[in-house]
């Protein structure tokens, strides 16, 4: 096809659907503001050579010539690719007894199973090394009992086991999602030919299922490459995220490798999410038939129910560890070089009740509105890639995509470069606006929901609405009666992931907040967690958040649930 | 509508003027890497003090309130920034971020040893000084049968091997002090053959300065190098913990400046007069802030166990020269990141390999081993520039940046540099120590 002629078809396809140009319009508008323009503000300095103007690729040969850079790079990917093996270990159990069969406490365990997700700032890493550190309530035990310690949290294998402890959620959420989705009558028909067992499962459910999978895996994969709060808890420096961090945030003069090292990361992780599209080309993964209420439920055996409580109940305990380890810090007077604190008490309880109410309730609404607006963008997204034939739409993703691999510093700067010199007409600044640290988190998270809402969409046959439009009903109309409610629990599972791990962000929100009446959790906790006797009242503060996030995450499986089981009825 | 502007715009220039003929009042806002063990009896004892004002404090790292201060100068609405690191004031000096102010203070010396208390050209005060040096979780050493340091040397010994933390200089403005103290007391070649030594025996490099005492308090690591109040604060909220000053230390003071175009400058200024007056300084006093005043007389009415460190024997002849320790700020950083904290499992096998030869050598004396130790232990101490050339233009300006010259090195270059030149210097290290324990069985 010329060029001339592909511009020809994308101005039609713009004509003959305007609606969605505008939406497509808007929501590059959103980005652009928000992410794109802020971004380069700040990244431009990979591109210049140091403490001067003009553009230069040097930094980037630099990087390459640098062993340690190079080290870091291949690190990195072994960590993220490891994380994401040992994390689908994790969370495959736990998805497929909960969804495929008729499981007591499914609610519960689908919750619970979101918690690891939450991992309060500073107080989730001082809770995991009382538990896990070299000496850690584990390896205190080991070696008074049988003289020898498992280095659980060392080196870049103790980076792999946090992390896949930390995200194995994302693989959870989204894979739990996908099976609720498959039809009833794609698992009857194999049976019917003579399919069961593990190889129903391995030929038919998790093929189904594939494309909720590889959106959990593929946000694993991104989360782990970009993350630096892990490694840094555990002094492994040698990983990109740590590099860059560590040279953006040095006081003094800038140092250009710390963006070059972003700029590496962004690509990275914009490689890894193309990498994960290719995989689910060319396979259709949509069932036409819905309101079957997900794959049939079967009860079990005895002894098969003991097993499988038995293995949840196993993951459950390893991967709310630090949690539990959290909730013993926070009633704790002294615990220091023992495997139990030395005393409880609930004063640090009062102590935080007192003087931190308003903390709670700005983390309620900041988080709630960032993930609002990120299930709306997101299915926006979404169903401009998959549906519409928008042109560029896929950039829309792949720009919503990298800011997963923006460090939230660089996003904190960027927004008051770019929005402090703007003033509201109560004279404040606009970067002093506490909407803006709810645009900063919705920014972040974007990439978490919009992975979820994709692979609803992913399920949704698109002739349930070529049904609809052939029946008479507008495109809007039919989005909104077929499209969403079929979606309902990836648009569920996207908020739920935004929202937990808005509600506990610090990087970002740290350069924004302005005054303390404005702050939200997070950073209550950092001011806490400066100070040795802060560290009870950090852990009391963490546990609020979690339990925030698991009455929130309950909260919207119950509608999931719920909704499905009315489906389900009314078929 | 300009007339109005205007009107505003005199008003908003008179009211100060005119609030400063009487006490200050309204809102101020404080931009403080402390923690609100510290800021909150502060806030409390001013606005108790100034009746009419109220403190806003912003809590931020040292790192993200110097970015903060920098990236909204143009419509500044802080009035006062707090920290410990005395190179984060410069940085926001040099930028011009910073307001001149000579607080009306008395009984504060100009000095404490070498080291000017307020800065010599004005910009920002000191409100408290502390030193550097070594704290541990007693349990932990109890458990692990250690013995209780005294010198930085100590810790290059093997009992401790493994039972040590710090942070990066590059990190920490105050490890950073330490470090450069080191290097002057010592001199630069055996400075950082100390610093290697103990370097060594680190279980980790942390990126955090409290990250250092919340191992220690949690009894993750036995020894944390550490300013003092850290172990202070850390005794006071009942942890099992124990703080050393080595001689070879110093002591710094900890600042407070205005901003400039500070929308409330007459409470800042009162804010700091406040903080050097007897009762201001009293406030450091608290149990969980324990901090060391600046004013000499204070000290009368310290707590038990809190040092007086205008006192200590060390104090007034540790040498530091200012200017010294600023030209070379960068370069002294990126080696130690690039010989120490990225090499550090190098490092760490050359060192034990050291101490497991020591101890061969002790039980059965070897000429020939010992002689293969000392070769080990001077290629870990080698270093890839002289004193000299760490604070030559060359080097100085290539951390710099915007240099005119093509041909000057790049800070990456240099640093890639320093970095082979490490390894391999370790890995011969190692294979000299390893022998020297062959040779003494």
């Amino acid at each position: 096809m010329s060029v001339q002629a592909a511009t020809q078809s994308a101005f039609r396809a713009v004509v003959a659907r305007p609606g969605q140009a505008l939406v497509g319009l808007g929501v590059a508008l959103f980005l652009a503001a928000f992410l794109i323009i802020p971004v380069i503000t700040v990244m431009i300095a990979a591109f210049q050579p140091k403490g001067g103007t003009g553009f230069t690729l040097v930094n980037f040969q630099d990087f390459f010539a640098t062993d340690l850079f190079r080290r870091s790079f291949w690190n990195s990917l072994y960590v993220s690719a490891m994380s994401v093996l040992v994390a689908t270990v994790l969370a495959l159990p736990l998805a497929y007894f909960t969804t495929r069969f008729d499981f007591r406490g499914a609610v519960i365990v689908q919750t619970m199973g979101v918690i690891p997700l939450i991992m309060p700032p500073f107080a989730g890493a001082v809770a995991m090394q009382l538990l896990f550190g070299r000496n850690g309530t584990v390896n205190l035990l080991l070696d008074d009992w049988f003289g020898f310690k498992i280095p659980f949290m060392e080196g870049l294998n103790g980076v792999v086991f946090v992390e896949a402890l930390h995200y194995f959620p994302l693989i959870l959420i989204n894979l739990s999602t996908a099976l609720r989705n498959i039809d009833r009558a794609m698992e009857e028909a194999a049976q019917n030919l003579g399919c069961s067992g593990f190889r129903l499962f391995r030929r038919i459910v998790f093929p189904l299922a594939m494309p909720g999978y590889v959106a959990g895996a593929s946000l694993v994969f991104i989360k782990v490459f970009d993350d630096l709060a892990t490694p840094l808890l555990l002094n492994v420096k040698d990983l990109l995220a740590p590099q860059a961090y560590l040279r953006i945030t040095s006081v003094g003069l800038a140092d250009p490798m710390g963006y070059v090292i972003s700029v590496v990361l962004i690509v990275a992780s914009l490689v890894a999410m193309y990498l994960s599209l290719l995989a689910l080309k060319g396979k259709d993964y949509a069932t036409v038939q819905r309101g079957g209420g997900g794959l049939a439920k079967r009860t079990m055996t005895r002894g098969d129910a003991v097993l499988a409580y038995g293995v949840i109940g196993l993951i459950l305990v390893l991967t709310l560890a630090p949690h539990i380890g959290l909730l013993l810090l926070s009633f704790s007077t002294i615990w220091s070089f023992s495997p139990l604190p030395d005393g409880y008490t609930i004063a640090h309880y009062v102590q935080v009740f007192s003087d931190s109410g308003q903390y709670i309730v700005n983390t309620v609404l900041y988080a709630g509105l960032a993930a609002l607006i990120d299930v709306i963008i997101g299915t926006a997204i979404a169903y401009l890639v998959l549906r519409a034939g928008v042109p560029g739409a896929k950039w829309l993703d792949y720009a919503a995509t990298a800011a997963l691999a923006v460090p939230g510093v660089v996003l904190g700067i960027g927004y008051l470069r770019t929005y402090f010199g703007v003033t509201l007409p109560s004279g404040q600044s606009l970067a002093a606006f506490w909407g803006m640290i709810v645009l900063a988190l919705a920014i972040r998270r974007l990439p978490l929901a919009l992975r979820a809402c994709t692979a609803a969409l992913q399920q949704v046959s698109a002739s349930l609405e070529e049904a609809a439009e052939s029946l008479g009903a507008t495109k809007a109309r039919t989005v909104r009666r077929i499209v969403l409610p079929l979606m309902t629990g990836g648009l569920a599972a996207g908020f739920v992931t935004s929202f937990a791990t808005a509600a506990v962000e610090l990087s970002a929100t740290m350069m924004l907040v302005q005054s303390s009446e404005d702050a939200p959790l997070a950073y209550g906790l950092y001011v806490f967690m400066q100070s040795p006797a802060g560290r009870g009242a950090g852990a009391a503060l963490g546990i609020i958040a979690v339990v925030i996030v698991g009455i929130c995450t309950y909260i919207s499986n119950r509608i999931v649930d719920g909704d499905m089981a009315a489906k389900a009825g009314a078929h | 509508m300009i007339l109005t502007r205007r009107l505003v715009t005199a008003a908003l220039v008179a009211l100060p003027m005119s609030a400063f003929a009487q006490a200050p009042t309204g809102k101020l806002t404080i931009v403080t890497s402390f923690s609100k063990d510290v800021t909150g009896p502060f806030k409390a004892a001013f606005e108790k003090a100034y009746p009419g004002t109220t403190v806003d404090v912003q809590n931020r790292n040292t790192n993200a309130g110097v970015k903060f201060v920098e990236e909204t100068k143009a419509n500044n609405a802080v009035d006062l920034f707090w920290a410990s690191a005395p190179d984060a004031f410069e940085v926001l000096k040099v930028k011009g971020l910073l307001e001149a102010y000579k607080a009306k203070a008395e009984g504060v010396p100009e000095k404490i040893g070498q080291f000017p208390i307020h800065d010599p050209e004005g910009f920002y005060s000191g409100f408290a000084v502390s030193g550097y040096g070594i704290m541990w979780n007693t349990r932990y050493v109890a458990a692990q049968k250690l013995p209780e340091p005294k010198e930085w040397q100590d810790l290059a010994t093997a009992p401790y091997f493994d039972h040590v933390t710090m942070a990066a200089p590059s990190r920490s403005g105050t490890t950073h002090l330490t470090i450069e103290a080191i290097l002057q007391t010592g001199g630069w070649d055996k400075g950082w053959d100390i610093v290697k030594g103990f370097s060594g025996n680190l279980r980790a490099v942390t990126d955090r300065s409290f990250g250092v005492p919340d191992a220690v308090n949690s009894g993750q690591v036995g020894y944390g190098i550490v300013i003092d109040f850290f172990g202070f604060s850390a005794q006071g909220a009942g942890f099992p913990v124990k703080f050393v000053y080595p001689s070879l230390s110093t002591i710094v003071p900890a600042n407070i400046a205005v901003v400039k175009n500070a929308p409330n400058a007459p409470a800042a200024k009162a804010f700091i007069d406040f903080m050097l007056s007897e009762a201001g300084q009293a406030v450091l006093f608290d149990p969980k802030i324990r901090r060391l005043p600046v004013r000499t007389a204070s000290y009368d009415k310290a707590p038990d166990g809190l040092p007086n460190p205008f006192k200590f024997p060390w104090v007034s002849n540790a040498k530091f020269d200012v200017d010294k320790s600023e030209k070379r700020f960068a370069p002294v950083d990126a080696l130690y990141d690039q010989l120490i904290t990225f090499q550090h499992d190098a490092l760490k096998a050359a060192t034990k390999a050291i101490h497991e030869a020591d101890a061969a050598i002790a039980k059965k004396p070897n000429a020939e081993a010992s002689k293969l130790v000392a070769e080990a232990r001077a290629l870990v101490a080698a270093m890839p520039v002289t004193e000299a050339e760490a604070a030559s233009a060359e080097i100085v300006g290539a951390f710099k940046g915007g240099s005119a010259k093509e041909k000057a090195p790049r800070q990456a270059e240099l640093e890639q540099k320093w970095a082979t030149f490490a390894k391999e210097k370790y890995a011969a290290a190692l294979a000299k120590a390893e022998a020297a324990v062959k040779a003494a069985k």
